[in-house]
C-alpha cells in the first residue's frame, strides 16, 4: 500500500511524456488502433462466412490457434521479425490476437440466428444484404460485441506485456520497474492496468445497453 | 391463379422432394397442401415464392412463369407466414408488421398506419404496438405474423403451418379468425398443414400428397370425405369420414315443426324466447334436462344431428340467429336428411356453398351452452 | 537484426535439451495446478450458483471482472504477497482465470439437464443428492469438459508471461531470445507451448469421449 502511495503521490509521475496520463493515453491509442483494426478485418469475413457459410473451419482453427498463442513469444517474435525501435510492428501482435475472438463470435452470432428468421426475412422479400445487415445484424448484435469485449481486453493485456519490446503505455511502468527494481512504479502500473481493464468492461456494458435492441436482450419488462 | 405444370424438386443426394406435380390452385380461394411428413408439401409450397427453385417443370403466377420474375421482387407481392411466427426479434410490433411496406417504400407514417389498421383487423389489440415479439404470447405472435403477410395487400398468401406451434384453443380461433378474415379479402391462399381436420376446416380445395411427393388426390373437402381416392387417403382421412361429411351439407332444408311441443317432451324458453332445457310434458315445474340447438341459417347437418343426440327427446332446437326458438327437428325429419344425404350423389357446387363445419372443440359451434 | 541468422538452429536445440525439458516441467506443472484447483473449487461453486440462483448473477459478474484483468498486472499484484519469480505468484491467477471459465460452465451444464429428465428422476424416487450425482453431473459432464478444454489451454498459454516476473517456463525461452536477438529458442517455445496445449485438449476430447459413451453411440448411429 505504502508503495502505491508513493507512486500515485509523487507530482513527476503526473506530468511530462512518462508521466500517468500521457502514459494512459498511449495505451489507449494503440489499444484502440489495435482493436480497429482487427475490427475492419474481423467483422466483414465473420459476417461473410456466417452468412454464406463458407470457410467455418477458418474460424474454428483460428479460435483455437489463437488461445493457444503464447502473447509474450508472438509479441517477441514479430517484433524481432519485423524490425525494432518503430512502435507500428508491435501492432502486428495485438492485432493478430484480437482478431480471432471478433472473427468466432460474429461468426457463430450470424449462424446462430434461428432460420425460421432468416427464412422469414427473404419469405418478405429482403435481399441477401439487407437479410444480413437488417436481420441477423442486430440479432446477432450481443454476440458480436462479446467478440468485441473480448478482443478489447485482450488487446489491454497485450498492449501491457508488448511495452517489453519497446511499445509505451502502461506497461512501461511495469517493465521498466521491474527492470530498476522499482516497486512502486510497477505496481502503480499494474493497478493502472487493471482500471482500465475494468473501464473497458464497463464501456461495453454501456454500450450493450445502447446498441441492443431490447427486444433481443429481453430487457423490457412484460407488463 | 397459381398453376403447377409437372413440377419436380429432386436434391443433389437423389432423394425426390416433390415428383411431378401438376395442379391448379384457384384465385379468391383457400387450397391446402396437406399430408404426412416428407411428402413435399411445404417444398411445393415454396417454390411459388421461389424459396426453393424446381428441377424440372414450371410454375405460374397469373400465367407468369415465377423464375422470370427476381425473388425479392416476387415475395414481396405474396404474402408468407410461417409456423414459427419468424417476427424480428428486434424490431416492435408494429414495425414487423409494415416490413413489407418500408420495402416498398412507404413513408414511415403511412406504413405504420396500415400496421396499426391490420393489427385491428387481426383481432389484437393496438396497445401491443409497441411491445416487442418475446413479450407477445405463441398465439399473439401467429396473429401477428398474418397481419405482416397481409401488410401490403397481396393477392397470394402462402401459410406454412402457421397455426400448428399453438395449443388447440388458441388454433380454433386462429383458424376461426382466417376464415373471417378470407371471407373479407377473398385473398388466393396456399396453406399447408399436416392435420386434415385442418384441412377440411379451412380448405374450398384439399390437395393430398403422398410420402416422394405425389399428388394423390384434389377435392374439395365433401368429395374427399365422400370419395376418397384410394386407401392411402381413405387413412389419411382417418375415422369418421361419414360424420365429419355432415358438415358440409347445410342444414337449411330441414323441415321445422314450429310446435314447441314433441311426443313426450316439450321445450322450455326463457322471457326471450331462448330455450332453456327440455322438460317432460305434463310436468309444469319437473327438472330441465340437457339440450342442443342448432341455426339453420348458418349450421350444418352435423350439427342439427348434435343438437338432436344431445336431447332426452331425440330432437333438435332450431334457433334464429339471436339464439331464439325457431322451431323444433324431429328424429323422423333428420332420418330423412340422412337418408337422402348417404344416397345423393355429390354434387360440388352444392357443397362449395360450405356450410359452416361445426367440429367438436370448436367454440363457435352450433350448440349453445346448455 | 542479423538477417543471416535462421529461424531454427536446430545444434542449439541439440546442446540444451536438458534445459529445455526443465523448463518445459515447470510449465506443465504451473499449467496443469491451476486447472486442476480450479476445476475443485469450480464443481462445489458451481453447483452452488445452480442450487440457489441468487448466486449464479453475482458469481458470474465477479468471474467476468476476473476474467478481464490483464495477466500481467495480477502477476505484478501478487509479488508483495507471494514473492517475485515463485510458482505461486502465476498458479494463484490463473486459478482464478481458470475458475472464471468453469463455474459459469459448470452453471451451464447443470441447466442443459432437461426438465423433463430431472423429473422422471425425481418421480422415479431419486433423492437430491443422489440425482445430482446420477443423472445431473453426468448430463452437464460435455459442457463442463468444454470449459475445461478452454481454461487448461488458456492456462498453458499464458503461464509463459510469467517470464516477465521471473517465473515462466517456456516463456524463458521468449526473454532469452529477445536479450540476444536470437529467434531459435523463441520459436522453440511458442512450439512447445502450442503442442502442449494441442496434447492437453486432445486428453480432454479423449476423456469425454469416455465419460459419456451415449454421446459417441448416438454420433455414430
Amino acid at each position: 500500500m505504502n508503495w502505491l502511495i508513493e507512486f500515485f503521490g509523487t507530482a513527476a509521475n503526473w506530468s511530462g511524456p512518462s508521466g500517468i496520463p500521457a502514459r494512459l493515453l498511449e495505451h489507449v491509442e494503440f489499444s484502440a488502433v489495435a482493436l480497429l483494426l482487427s475490427m475492419i478485418i474481423a467483422i466483414p469475413l465473420g459476417l461473410f462466412i456466417g452468412h454464406t457459410g463458407r470457410g467455418g473451419v477458418v474460424v474454428v482453427v483460428a479460435a483455437n490457434a489463437a488461445r493457444a498463442l503464447p502473447t509474450l513469444g508472438l509479441v517477441v517474435l514479430i517484433v524481432l521479425l519485423v524490425g525494432v525501435g518503430s512502435t507500428w510492428p508491435v501492432l502486428a501482435p495485438l492485432i493478430a490476437l484480437a482478431v480471432p475472438p471478433i472473427l468466432v463470435n460474429t461468426y457463430e452470432g450470424i449462424r446462430g440466428v434461428e432460420r425460421d428468421l432468416r427464412d422469414a426475412a427473404y419469405g418478405m422479400g429482403l435481399r441477401g444484404g439487407q437479410v444480413l445487415l437488417k436481420v441477423l445484424v442486430p440479432v446477432a448484435l450481443p454476440l458480436i460485441l462479446l467478440g468485441l469485449r473480448i478482443a478489447a481486453i485482450q488487446v489491454v493485456a497485450t498492449a501491457t506485456v508488448a511495452a517489453y519490446v519497446g511499445l509505451g503505455g502502461l506497461g512501461r511502468y511495469i517493465i521498466d520497474g521491474l527492470a530498476t527494481k522499482d516497486f512502486p512504479s510497477t505496481l502503480g502500473g499494474a493497478v493502472l492496468v487493471v482500471a482500465l481493464a475494468l473501464l473497458v468492461q464497463l464501456g461495453f456494458a454501456v454500450l450493450q445497453r445502447a446498441v441492443v435492441s431490447p427486444g433481443v436482450s429481453r430487457r423490457v419488462k412484460s407488463r | 391463379m397459381i398453376t403447377f405444370e409437372g413440377v419436380t424438386k429432386r436434391y443433389g443426394d437423389g432423394t425426390v422432394a416433390v415428383d411431378n406435380l401438376s395442379l391448379q390452385v384457384p384465385t379468391g380461394a383457400v387450397t391446402v397442401f396437406v399430408g404426412p411428413s416428407g411428402c413435399g408439401k411445404t417444398t411445393s409450397l415454396r417454390m411459388i415464392n421461389r424459396m426453393i427453385d424446381p428441377s424440372e417443370g414450371r410454375i405460374l403466377l397469373d400465367d407468369r412463369d415465377v423464375r422470370a420474375i427476381d425473388p425479392p421482387t416476387l415475395r414481396r407481392g405474396i404474402g408468407y407466414v410461417i409456423q414459427q411466427s419468424g417476427l424480428f426479434p428486434h424490431r416492435k410490433i408494429v414495425d414487423n408488421v409494415a416490413t413489407v411496406p418500408y420495402l416498398l417504400g412507404w413513408d414511415k407514417k403511412k406504413a405504420r398506419a396500415r400496421a396499426m389498421e391490420l393489427l385491428e383487423r387481426v383481432g389484437l389489440d393496438p396497445a401491443l404496438a409497441g411491445r416487442y415479439p418475446f413479450q407477445l404470447s405463441g398465439g399473439q405472435q401467429q396473429r401477428v405474423g398474418v397481419a405482416r403477410a397481409l401488410a401490403a395487400d397481396p393477392p397470394v398468401l402462402l401459410m406454412d403451418e402457421p397455426f400448428s406451434a399453438v395449443d388447440p384453443v388458441v388454433r380454433a380461433s386462429l383458424q376461426e379468425e382466417l376464415l373471417r378474415l378470407q371471407a373479407e379479402l377473398q385473398k388466393t391462399i396456399v396453406f399447408v398443414t399436416h392435420d386434415i381436420d385442418e384441412a377440411i376446416k379451412l380448405g374450398d380445395t384439399v390437395a393430398v400428397l403422398r410420402v416422394g411427393g405425389h399428388l394423390a388426390q384434389i377435392a374439395d373437402p365433401a368429395t374427399l370425405l365422400a370419395e376418397p381416392a384410394d386407401d392411402f387417403v381413405a387413412g389419411f382421412l382417418g375415422k369418421d369420414r361419414g360424420i365429419r361429411r355432415l358438415s358440409f351439407i347445410p342444414a337449411s332444408k330441414l323441415r321445422l315443426s314450429t310446435g314447441r311441443e314433441v311426443p313426450g317432451w316439450s321445450v322450455a324458453l326463457d322471457e326471450d324466447d331462448r330455450p332453456i332445457g327440455w322438460r317432460a310434458s305434463g310436468d309444469g315445474d319437473g327438472p330441465l334436462r340437457p339440450f342442443g340447438v342448432f341455426d339453420p341459417a348458418q349450421d350444418s347437418l352435423r350439427a342439427a344431428l348434435d343438437a338432436a343426440l344431445l336431447a332426452p327427446s331425440g330432437c333438435a332446437i332450431a334457433v334464429d340467429p339471436g339464439g331464439r326458438f325457431a322451431g323444433v327437428v324431429t328424429r323422423e325429419t333428420l332420418d330423412e336428411a340422412l337418408g337422402r344425404a348417404s344416397g345423393e350423389a355429390l354434387d360440388p357446387a352444392r357443397s362449395a356453398a360450405h356450410a359452416r363445419p361445426a367440429a367438436g372443440g370448436d367454440p363457435d359451434a352450433g350448440q349453445a351452452a346448455g | 537484426m542479423n538477417d543471416t541468422e535462421p529461424l531454427v538452429r536446430w545444434d542449439w536445440i541439440g546442446r540444451h535439451i536438458p534445459d529445455i525439458t526443465e523448463r518445459l516441467l515447470d510449465h506443465v506443472i504451473m499449467a496443469l495446478v491451476p486447472v486442476l484447483l480450479g476445476l475443485l473449487i469450480a464443481l462445489p461453486l458451481g453447483l452452488a450458483s445452480a442450487r440457489w440462483r441468487g448466486l449464479y448473477q453475482p458469481t458470474v459478474g465477479v468471474m467476468n471482472i476476473v476474467y478481464s484483468l490483464p495477466s500481467l498486472a495480477v502477476f505484478i499484484v501478487l509479488i508483495p504477497v507471494t514473492g517475485l519469480a515463485e510458482r505461486t505468484t502465476v498458479i494463484i491467477p490463473l486459478t482464478f482465470y481458470t475458475l472464471a471459465v468453469l463455474v459459469p460452465a459448470v452453471v451451464d451444464g447443470l441447466e442443459s439437464v432437461p426438465d423433463h429428465v430431472r423429473q422422471s428422476a425425481v418421480a422415479m424416487g431419486f433423492g437430491p443428492t443422489r440425482r445430482l450425482l446420477r443423472v445431473d453431473m453426468p448430463i452437464a459432464v460435455p459442457v463442463v469438459l468444454a470449459g475445461l478444454r478452454v481454461a487448461t489451454v488458456s492456462s498453458i498459454s499464458l503461464v509463459s508471461v510469467g517470464a516477465l516476473i521471473g517465473r515462466g517456463g517456456l516463456g524463458y525461452y521468449f526473454i532469452d531470445g529477445w536479450q540476444r536477438q536470437f529467434y531459435t529458442p523463441i520459436i522453440v517455445g511458442i512450439v512447445l507451448v502450442m503442442v502442449l496445449a494441442v496434447l492437453a485438449d486432445g486428453v480432454l476430447i479423449l476423456a469425454q469421449r469416455l465419460l459419456t459413451p451415449w454421446a459417441r453411440a448416438r454420433r455414430t448411429s
